[in-house]
This record gives C-alpha cells, sequence and structure tokens, in this order.
C-alpha cells in the first residue's frame, strides 16, 4: 500500500472518530473539536490522494480545494465556539438542552 | 431596439452574484444607512431575476465560464429553468422580507441583520448559479453560517440553542459532503457537474460519494428522520428569519439534492431500491411533521412542524419521478415555489401576532382576525395553499404529485399525500379557529407597521396567484440543455 | 466516579455539565448510545476505507492542464495559480465567508465581562519581551510568504495567518489599538479583501466580459495586488475574531434604543 493511501485511511478514520464522538460527547466544545477532527479527516482525504502515482507531480487543485476548506473550518470554529460562549452564558451550562424538547 | 438588446445582453448571472456581495460591504461599512442600503440591493436582486428570465426564456440555457476557463480547469455558471425558478422565488421572498425587516428590526438589531442577510442572498444566487461541485460546498458553507448567525440574532436562551444545535448539524452535513466531492474527484478527476455527469460509472467510491453527498444534502434539507435540528431554530429564530430559513434555506440543499440525483447519480440509480427508501422517508416526514404540528400550542412551533411536512412531500420526487421533465419534477417545482411564498407568509403572519400580543400561543390568539384582519388573512390565505386547496399553488403542486402517483400505480404514496393535506387542513384551521375567539385572558396590543403586514398578505396572495400562473411558470421550469422531448414520463 | 466528580467541582465555573447529578440516567444512556453507534460507525469505515483504497488510476488531465495554462496565469506556482486564477471564484467566496464569520461573531456580541470579573495585569516580563521581539520578525515573514507566493509555496491566506498569529500575540501581551481606529478604519482593511475581488470582478466583467478573467499581461499584477489587500483582511480578520468582542459604537453612530 503506498503512502497516499494509508494517509487517506487515516484520514477516513479520523472522519468516523469524529462522527462518533461529535454524537457521543454532550459537551459543546468537544463536539466542535470532534467537527474540527472531521474537518482534518476530510482535508487529509483530499491532500493524500492528490499524489498517489510515484513518478507524477502531485495534482494542485486538491491543494487549493483544501486551503479554501482550511478557512472556512477557521470560520465555522470561530463561531461556533463563540456561539457556545453565548449558551454557555445564558444558560450556564455548556451543552444543548437536548432531550427536555424531543 | 438596442436598449431592449442592451438590457437582454446584461450578464445578469454574475450581477445576481455580485450585487447582494457588494450590498452586504456597503450595510457593513456604512450602518447609519444599512436599512436602506440592504432594500436597494434587494429590490436590484428583483430586476436582476426578471432581466435573467428573459434572457432566458429569449436564449435558452446560460452557461458562463468564470475567468474565462472552461470546466475542468475553471468554475462554470449555469442557469436553466430550474435555476432561474429557485431565483426568482428567492427574489420575490427576499424582497418581502426585506421590507418587513426594515419596520421589524429596532436599529440595535437591524445593523446585524442587513449585512448578514445579504450574505445570505449572495450565497443562495452563487448557490443556484453553480456548477461545480466544490464551489457549491462553499457556497453551501457560506449559507449555513449566515443562517446559524441570523437565527441567533435576539440572543434568548432558545434561540442560541437552536442556532448552536443547527450549526453543529449543518457543519457535519457540510463536510459529509466535502468527503463526498472528495471521492468523486479523486474518481474522475473533476469536479464540474457536467464532466462527471458524463464520466461516471458505478464503483465503491461512487456509491460512497452517493450516501455521503445525499446524507449532507438530506441533513441539510431537515428531511425525517434528520430533522431533529429544525423545529428549535426555526421556532426561535426572529420571524423574518424563520421566513427565510424555512422558505428558501432548505429548499437550496434540496435544489443540489435535486440536480445531482437526476444528472450526475442517474446512471447509479436505475433501480428502484434507494428512490423508494427516498420516497419512505418523504412519507414519514409528512405523516411525523403533521401529528407534531397538531400537538403544538405555539404557533412559531407548528408552523416550523409544517415545514417538516411539506419537505416530505418534495422528497416524493423520487420515486415518482422518472426524468427531469415529467409531471411529478414539474410538481415538485411548484410545490418548492408555493410552499416558499405560503410559509414565509405564515412566518411573517406569526411575527405580526408576536409584535401585536407580545406571545404566540395558539389557544390565547385574541379575536386576531377583528384586531388584525390583515395578518389573519395572510395566515389563512397561506395556509389554503398549504392544505393544497384549489386554485393555489400549492394545489398545483400537490395536484400534479397525485396525478404522478396515481398513473404510476403508486396508491401507497397518494393515500399518504392526501392524508397530509387532511392534517394539514386540521393544524390550519385549529389556528384559525383561535383568531376568532376571544382569549381566556385578553392581552394589550402593540401596533403593528403597515409594511409588516402588507408584506405577510402580498406573500400569501403570491401563492395563490402561482395557481393561476401555471403555464408561464411550467415554460420557465422547460428551459433546459436537456433534451425534454425525449422520455417524457406522463 | 466519585474522584472525577470532585475534579470537576473544582474546575471552572463554565465547566462540565452536571455528570454528577443524574449520573445513573446518562451514564446508561451513553452506554446505550455507544453500543448501537460503535458497530454502525465501523461498518461506515470500513466501507468508506473500501472506497478509498478502490479507486482507480489517478486521472491526469486536469493537473496537466494546469501546467499547460500556468504561463497565461500570472504566477509560476501552480497552486497560486489555482487558487487566485483558476479557481478565483472559491477564493473570492471563502473570503466572504470569513468576512461573515467575523459579521456573526460579533452580532453576537460577547461583551468582555460577562460573567467573570476582568483583572488588569500587566504582561510577564517574557511574554512582553518575546512580543516586542518577535512582531518585527512576523511581520516581515509575512510579506515575504506574501511575496514567494508566486513561484513557491505560500501566499495570501498563509501570509494572513502569520499576520493574524503576530496580532494574537500582541493581543495577548495587552496591546490595544484606540478607539477611533477600531470604528471605520478598521471596516475597511476587514472589507479590502472581498472589496478588491469584487471591484476586479466588476472591472473584468466590463473589459472582458468574463467574470474574474485576467488579462494575459496583467494577471501577475492583478494577483499581487488581490494578494497584498488579502492579507491585511484575513489578518485583521482572524485577529478580530480571536477577540471577539466587538468593538464600541462611535458616539456619532449610536442609535437610541
Amino acid at each position: 500500500m503506498n503512502p497516499a493511501m494509508f494517509f487517506a485511511l487515516i484520514g477516513v478514520g479520523l472522519f468516523c472518530l469524529g462522527l462518533f464522538s461529535l454524537i457521543i460527547n454532550s459537551h459543546l466544545l468537544r463536539k466542535i473539536l470532534a467537527i474540527n477532527i472531521m474537518g482534518s479527516g476530510v482535508f487529509l482525504v483530499l491532500v493524500a490522494l492528490a499524489k498517489r502515482a510515484e513518478n507524477m507531480p502531485a495534482d494542485p487543485v486538491p491543494h487549493a480545494m483544501v486551503i479554501t476548506g482550511i478557512v472556512v473550518a477557521i470560520s465555522a470554529t470561530a463561531l461556533a465556539l463563540t456561539l457556545m460562549l453565548r449558551v454557555a452564558s445564558e444558560t450556564g451550562h455548556a451543552t444543548l438542552v437536548d432531550e427536555a424538547e424531543k | 431596439m438596442t436598449m431592449q438588446n442592451a438590457f437582454i445582453a446584461f450578464p445578469w448571472a454574475v450581477a445576481l452574484i455580485l450585487l447582494p456581495l457588494t450590498g452586504a460591504i456597503c450595510c457593513f461599512l456604512f450602518p447609519r444607512i444599512t436599512r436602506t442600503l440592504g432594500l436597494i440591493t434587494s429590490l436590484a436582486n428583483v430586476v436582476s431575476v426578471i432581466g435573467l428570465s428573459w434572457q432566458l426564456l429569449q436564449y435558452g440555457s446560460y452557461r458562463h465560464e468564470v475567468g474565462g476557463w472552461g470546466a475542468p480547469l475553471g468554475i462554470e455558471l449555469y442557469a436553466d429553468g430550474l435555476s432561474l425558478l429557485m431565483l426568482a422565488t428567492t427574489a420575490l421572498v427576499g424582497f418581502a422580507i426585506s421590507v418587513y425587516s426594515s419596520s421589524y428590526f429596532k436599529p440595535a438589531l437591524a445593523v446585524r441583520f442587513w449585512p448578514i442577510w445579504m450574505c445570505l442572498l449572495a450565497a443562495l444566487n452563487a448557490l443556484f448559479l453553480s456548477a461545480d461541485i466544490f464551489n457549491l460546498y462553499v457556497t453551501l458553507e457560506l449559507l449555513g453560517l449566515s443562517a446559524v448567525a441570523l437565527t441567533a440574532l435576539t440572543g434568548s436562551k432558545e434561540a442560541l440553542s437552536g442556532a448552536m444545535r443547527y450549526l453543529l448539524a449543518t457543519l457535519l452535513a457540510s463536510l459529509a459532503y466535502l468527503l463526498g466531492v472528495t471521492l468523486l474527484y479523486h474518481s474522475f478527476g473533476s469536479v464540474d457537474i457536467g464532466i462527471l455527469a458524463e464520466q461516471i460509472q458505478a464503483s465503491p467510491a461512487t456509491w460512497a460519494a452517493l450516501g455521503l453527498i445525499a446524507a449532507g444534502l438530506m441533513l441539510k434539507t431537515a428531511i425525517f428522520p434528520l430533522h431533529f435540528w429544525l423545529p428549535p431554530a426555526h421556532g426561535s429564530a426572529p420571524a423574518p428569519v424563520s421566513a427565510l430559513l424555512s422558505a428558501l434555506v432548505v429548499k437550496a440543499s434540496f435544489y443540489i439534492l435535486l440536480r445531482l440525483w437526476f444528472t450526475l447519480f442517474a446512471p447509479l440509480l436505475d433501480g428502484d431500491a434507494i428512490n423508494n427508501l427516498l420516497g419512505l422517508l418523504g412519507c414519514a416526514a409528512i405523516l411525523w411533521g403533521s401529528v407534531q404540528a397538531l400537538r403544538q400550542s405555539r404557533l412559531k412551533l407548528l408552523i416550523a412542524y409544517s415545514t417538516v411536512a411539506q419537505i416530505g412531500y418534495l422528497f416524493l420526487v423520487f420515486p415518482l419521478a422518472t426524468n427531469m421533465g415529467s409531471v411529478a419534477w414539474n410538481g415538485v417545482a411548484f410545490l418548492i415555489i408555493s410552499h416558499a411564498l405560503a410559509k414565509s407568509a405564515m412566518f411573517l403572519s406569526a411575527g405580526n401576532l408576536l409584535c401585536f400580543g407580545g406571545h404566540d400561543r395558539i389557544a390565547d390568539l385574541d379575536r386576531v382576525v377583528q384586531r388584525l384582519p390583515l395578518t389573519a388573512a395572510a395566515f389563512a390565505i397561506a395556509g389554503v395553499s398549504i392544505m393544497g386547496i384549489p386554485p393555489s399553488g400549492g394545489f398545483i403542486g400537490k395536484w400534479l404529485l397525485l396525478e404522478s402517483a396515481m398513473t404510476q400505480g403508486r396508491w401507497d404514496l397518494a393515500a399518504v399525500m392526501i392524508l397530509g393535506g387532511l392534517m394539514a387542513a386540521a393544524y390550519i384551521f385549529k389556528v384559525i379557529g383561535y383568531t376568532f375567539i376571544p382569549a381566556q385572558i385578553t392581552h394589550e396590543a402593540q401596533s403593528v407597521s403597515a409594511s409588516m403586514q402588507w408584506s405577510a398578505l402580498l406573500l400569501a396572495i403570491g401563492a395563490m396567484l402561482l395557481g393561476f400562473l401555471s403555464l408561464p411558470v411550467l415554460a420557465m421550469l422547460n428551459i433546459s440543455d436537456i433534451n425534454l422531448a425525449s422520455g417524457f414520463g406522463l | 466516579m466519585l474522584l472525577t466528580c470532585n475534579i470537576q467541582q473544582c474546575a471552572m465555573q463554565l465547566d462540565e455539565p452536571v455528570y454528577c447529578a443524574n449520573t445513573g440516567n446518562s451514564m446508561n444512556r451513553k452506554l446505550f448510545l455507544i453500543i448501537l453507534l460503535l458497530p454502525l460507525l465501523l461498518t461506515l469505515a470500513a466501507g468508506l476505507g473500501y472506497a478509498v483504497l478502490s479507486l482507480p488510476e489517478q486521472p491526469q488531465y486536469l493537473p496537466e492542464l494546469v501546467i499547460d495554462n500556468m504561463h497565461e496565469s500570472g504566477v509560476s506556482h501552480p497552486v497560486t495559480a489555482v487558487l487566485l486564477n483558476f479557481r478565483g471564484y472559491d477564493t473570492l467566496l471563502e473570503m466572504v465567508v470569513l468576512l461573515l464569520a467575523l459579521l456573526a461573531v460579533w452580532s453576537l456580541d460577547i461583551t468582555a465581562s460577562r460573567n467573570k470579573t476582568r483583572h488588569k495585569s500587566a504582561p510577564g516580563l517574557v511574554l512582553d519581551t518575546l512580543t516586542r521581539l518577535l512582531t518585527p520578525v512576523l511581520i516581515l515573514v509575512t510579506a515575504y510568504l506574501l511575496w514567494v507566493g508566486a513561484h513557491a509555496p505560500g501566499g495570501a491566506f498563509q501570509a494572513g495567518s502569520v499576520l493574524a498569529a503576530s496580532g494574537v500575540l500582541l493581543l495577548l501581551a495587552g496591546w490595544r489599538i484606540s478607539d477611533k481606529l477600531t470604528a471605520f478604519p478598521l471596516r475597511i482593511i476587514l472589507i479590502a479583501g472581498p472589496s478588491m475581488f469584487i471591484i476586479i470582478s466588476v472591472l473584468t466583467m466590463l473589459f472582458e466580459g468574463h467574470l474574474l478573467k485576467y488579462p494575459v499581461a496583467q494577471a501577475g499584477l492583478f494577483i499581487v495586488i488581490l494578494e497584498t489587500l488579502a492579507t491585511l483582511s484575513i489578518g485583521a480578520t482572524l485577529a478580530a475574531l480571536f477577540i471577539g468582542v466587538r468593538p464600541k459604537e462611535s458616539n456619532k453612530g449610536r442609535q437610541h434604543e
């Protein structure tokens, strides 16, 4: 298995790990971190597979896509963290008032 | 003559994207005149859509290579009938909501509302015009973040929690979508929809991409059982924002799903199983959403659950539409537009009631018919469209879907649709009933400005008028690259 | 379990939810959820892994197209060419996303001292000295990264991040810009990047007929201008996102509620 595939599989693993953590954890900061891990996983898959063939140069388009993706992820994380701080200051706990509504 | 030619030849599609972006920046730079700037931009948006529709009716579908680089190197913009209808709905509903918001928000909130709303409008326009799945990801993110920011605008506990849940759901959905895009890119070497559609073939990666993209978009569209985030978010956002969310934002991801399903993933979807699964989810949404709507005691939550149910109707297009020109396809287009008009009218009416009485408890809607006749009329007329009673746009949409179901022998789907209509009638008449009778405790009334009442009413009337405009709408819908003459399902 | 409860009680005010209150219920629910989810997610991981492993040979036509057309793009690094020329429209939208995130954070209105009392203290000696030494260096690195992006890895986003990092360092060391500068001038810097993109979009629509189609001779110049303003915008936006608090509105602009 060449290195590109190895990293891509790790990316897939990160995605699933993040998904698991997102659903299981109830603290908002952990959920946000889980989303970040999932994002890193997806970017890793995108970039790792950009150079699958040994003797060819790396494909620049996924690299550009990942740069875009990282900026978007930063923006989303900043918003999520601020929202979490507001939720925590309004309700006293950094969790979603979940099950009572359902 | 040359004026007219200039008007048609103007690049309206590009204007549709650049105008709201400019509007957003100007609203941000000049907070004191932000309301005026926002209204002007919204009006310019309507004009641009009119220009684009004229252009498309004249020349057929429109393709623009951004940067002068065609796909696969660059990004292409593509406008056909379906995107035109979505853009037109966005422009009209957006303008009405802009007028409403100019009276609704006090200056402190207005300064924050307008720049973000303009960004949301830009995201919607860019989304409906894009033909590149990675570009769609960026527009989806812009859309999602703006929507979340607007949901949290009031700063109340419920709004913040609803916004947080919405944000997490939308980010998860975007990442699933992006992973699907990744797999498609690395399988076929391009992110352009046209090129992918030519080259796609079934393979494990393509199936995985289909699953991921569909799952992400379904989460964003809040189809049962992935609808958990919708009622808290739509129910606790400020009224014009709820209208935007229910009418436009959830339809954007549905639009992408439709496009990709019928153009990109068509070779994979020959079998019936997956389409039927989506149809099943749609039926579940109709029934579950309607039942939950009947149980609500707050008006905005009732309307939010009604959205969950109506989205279920939209998903019935998957088992019923054999291709893009068929009856079910037309029906879904009508449903999207009429639901956007009617639901936004309902949410704006609810906003009026909230301003008026300070609450939105259904049981305490104290003789609203006498005191806010325009608002009550708006809600009732919008309700007629939601129920699917002739001659509204909702009726045409549901009629087309029913006809398609019956001709294909899908009596199960037809039965669910009729049952959904009955339940919709039940919860809407429940609300209307309460508007006629005095409440147990009468409430002090605040005045509601005329622009707020009229914008709600005009949207509702628009939903009705749609019923009479079926021919022009169908003519616009059929502007497409694809040769619809072949394989018309009927 | 008792030990973790105690530790958490010593933790900060806005910390973990009450695990200790209805422990029995939430623990059981969590265990049930884990048992339900693990097999599903393992299947998902296996399926996705299989999909990745079964990907066909890497199609080469797009990278070749990039290399072939790079001489017309105005830069000599393929990633920069893709980011700012071939797929410049994506970059425009993502800069708007970044600006929107700041608008959203400002609209959420985190006032600095909501629940806690703020203590004013001077930065420690190490932080102070390090900041004074590092900030000029970081600004130089920013300029270098910006310039080198034309022919090697680098460019607006990398440079902007370093600029933002130096901004964050300064903020941590207690440096603040005056209130007069945080109103209009800050906003100008924040929108400089996206605005330049839009101005160039309009100009290219007028003169070239295609959105963001740079004339080949001036492509390099356009990209340099875009990247410089983008660097400033990105740096300012990220630093403002870090501090989170909306700047005070000027007295002239304040509306009476």
